[in-house]
């Protein structure tokens, strides 16, 4: 007998669209629910069984499960960031805006709190207009690729073939994006290649051969450091630093901002419409301070999965951090060395190890290994040479982190009957890669995509976080001017030989 | 598969995105219901569970009740109706 689960879909009304949820029976497969145990059993076997292997695997299994959770969040609530502005141009739904601000501001809060212990794992990022164009780029690329850095695993969870081949066009844009040099130095201005000799980076490097490196090493790096925090002269460790200037000035105040904006000019008009036919009135202010609210919560999925995910980062930072402590580490190449690994690890001795939710900079170590492997240098660059290295994923933190976040994303889909092996089309599989590559390129100048340049930077009071935002909704209008005009085109086609007047 | 525009009959019609990811399906229900009459209805079906949410809230925008919606396996099928 096949597994019943209720689920929840919408329930409409003839005359009111879509106002109420109400159970749903749905018959899951009887294969759905067994692949869910394998799923779950085989993370478990695998924590369970590194763990009996040295106690260090604890500091992998932390990212593994928090990764699960955050995939099943992911695809539970349909989050993703790159919907937030491309529905918001696209459709006109603010529904994703909304989820992310509740999912940014509950992330400060506990990650504010999570400072003031002195237990957090973040690091604001150097601050300049660099952070505004890498997120344009991503933003257009998000869009074309039919979601964001994150979405895209929980979406390839959910048996997208699209999304996949995101993930690989991403990976491999960044890992051959980090190590390109020769004609590119060209390319490079004079003054950053003078000043990244003066980092004292070992020769290994080669720092004076690398386009990203140069801009690393002699751009990024030159810039500042900003916090709401230190703009107001506190400290980003106080609990006053923290909550008051980092959370409530930082991301609060502008989150809060940001929707009355978005309610005004996105779902304002509908609300006064149906008070007029409802109630036959027109709106006062309490109106709309009840419109706006009918605005926060109109999507509970969404809501619900902000909540939990911005929770489970903050605790994220504070468990990552009690692990280092623990184990008496800073970073979790120390531990990989410990335990015998010490393939493809950085010239400095760290391995990538954010210590709180991140996407890009694992999926581009996977293709680094594979081409280390296949016999290209990809140690002599910034990137994996001297701070991220290229271990073997089967021992990378970050990466266990997210191919269980592919594995929580599969979970949810399988109960909800959501789970379909979709393969591209040669036209969504050409957008693709198109977008992805975007997205490796702006997520290498941001240093991070939407999860670490955005989402985790703003929760934290990092002013480049609400920079690269701003660039990614100007990248994300981008897109959505450029797909109405392609869905037009399309559209014309198809509607060509219909009368609707007949 | 490519996306599909029908007419069944007069005021009913269907399109089929199944396959498409975000914000293919979305875009073309948007382009489609600003074409239909007003009492018209599209059977829509797609596949993109994160498109579901969108579509939803999309209608209720711009009150276009939603007169049905299925699941078939994985996939989705929504009955709109032009206000």
């Amino acid at each position: 007998m096949d597994a019943i689960v209720t689920g929840t879909l919408t329930e409409p009304k003839a005359t009111d669209c879509c106002s109420e949820s109400k159970p749903i029976v749905q018959t899951v497969p009887r294969k759905n629910i067994m692949w869910v145990y394998i799923i779950v059993g085989f993370f478990g076997l695998v924590s369970i069984a590194t763990y009996a292997m040295h106690e260090y695997y604890l500091y992998l299994s932390a990212y593994l499960w928090f990764g699960f959770i955050y995939g099943m969040c992911l695809q539970y609530g349909r989050f993703c960031f790159a919907s937030a502005f491309r529905d918001l141009f696209a459709v006109g739904v603010p529904r994703m805006v909304v989820g992310i601000m509740i999912a940014t501001v509950l992330f400060s809060i506990t990650s504010s709190l999570v400072a003031a212990t002195g237990w957090s794992t973040f690091h604001a990022a150097p601050w300049s207009v660099h952070a505004v164009i890498a997120g344009i780029i991503f933003g257009v690329g998000m869009v074309f690729a039919g979601g964001c850095a994150s979405g895209s695993l929980y979406k390839a969870g959910e048996g997208n073939g699209v999304s996949m081949l995101v993930i690989l066009s991403i990976s491999v844009t960044q890992a051959a994006f980090v190590d390109v040099g020769g004609w590119a130095n060209k390319l490079v201005p004079k003054s950053w290649a003078e000043a990244a000799l003066t980092k004292g980076l070992p020769s290994s490097i080669n720092v004076s051969d690398g386009w990203v490196d140069q801009y690393l090493a002699g751009y990024v790096w030159e810039q500042p450091v900003i916090t709401f925090a230190k703009l107001l002269g506190l400290d980003d460790h106080s609990l006053v630093g923290a909550l008051y200037a980092n959370t409530f000035v930082g991301v609060f105040l502008p989150a809060v901002l940001l929707l009355i904006i978005v309610y005004i000019f996105w779902s304002r008009k509908r609300y006064v419409m149906d008070l007029k036919t409802n109630e036959g009135r027109s709106a006062g202010l309490a109106d709309h301070v009840r419109g706006f609210w009918s605005m926060i919560i109109s999507s509970k999925r969404t809501a619900i999965a902000g909540l939990f995910l911005g929770i489970a980062c903050g605790l994220q930072m504070f468990v990552i951090e009690g692990l280092r402590m623990k184990f008496g580490v800073k970073n979790a190449g120390t531990i990989l060395q410990r335990i015998g690994f010490d393939y493809g690890i950085s010239a400095k001795g760290t391995v990538f190890d954010p210590g709180y939710w991140y996407v890009t900079t694992q999926e581009a170590q996977w293709v680094g290994w594979v081409a280390q492997k296949l016999g290209f240098n990809n140690m002599d660059n910034i990137y994996f040479g001297w701070v991220n290295s290229i271990p073997s994923p089967a021992i990378n933190p970050a990466d266990w982190m997210s191919v269980a976040l592919i594995g929580g994303a599969a979970v949810m889909a399988l109960m909800n009957n959501e789970f379909k092996w979709k393969k591209p089309t040669k036209e969504l599989a050409i957008w693709a890669l198109i977008g992805g590559a975007l997205m490796g390129i702006g997520s290498r100048l941001a240093l991070g995509c939407n999860v670490g340049a955005f989402f985790v930077r703003t929760a934290n009071g990092d002013v480049s976080g609400w920079s690269f935002g701003l660039g990614m909704i100007g990248g994300a209008f981008i897109g959505v001017k450029f797909f109405n005009w392609y869905t037009e085109r399309k559209m014309a086609k198809e509607m060509a030989n219909i009368d609707f007047d007949l | 598969m490519a996306m599909q525009f029908k007419q069944v009959e007069h005021g009913l019609y269907t399109l089929d995105v199944t396959g498409y990811v975000c914000p293919h399906p979305q875009l073309y229900t948007k382009k489609v219901m600003e074409k239909l009459h007003s009492g018209d209805k599209l059977e829509l079906v797609f596949d993109n569970p994160s498109s579901a949410e969108s579509i939803s809230a999309m209608c209720t925008n711009e009150g276009n009740p939603v007169l049905d919606q299925k699941r078939d396996g994985a996939k989705f099928i929504f009955t709109i109706q032009k206000a």
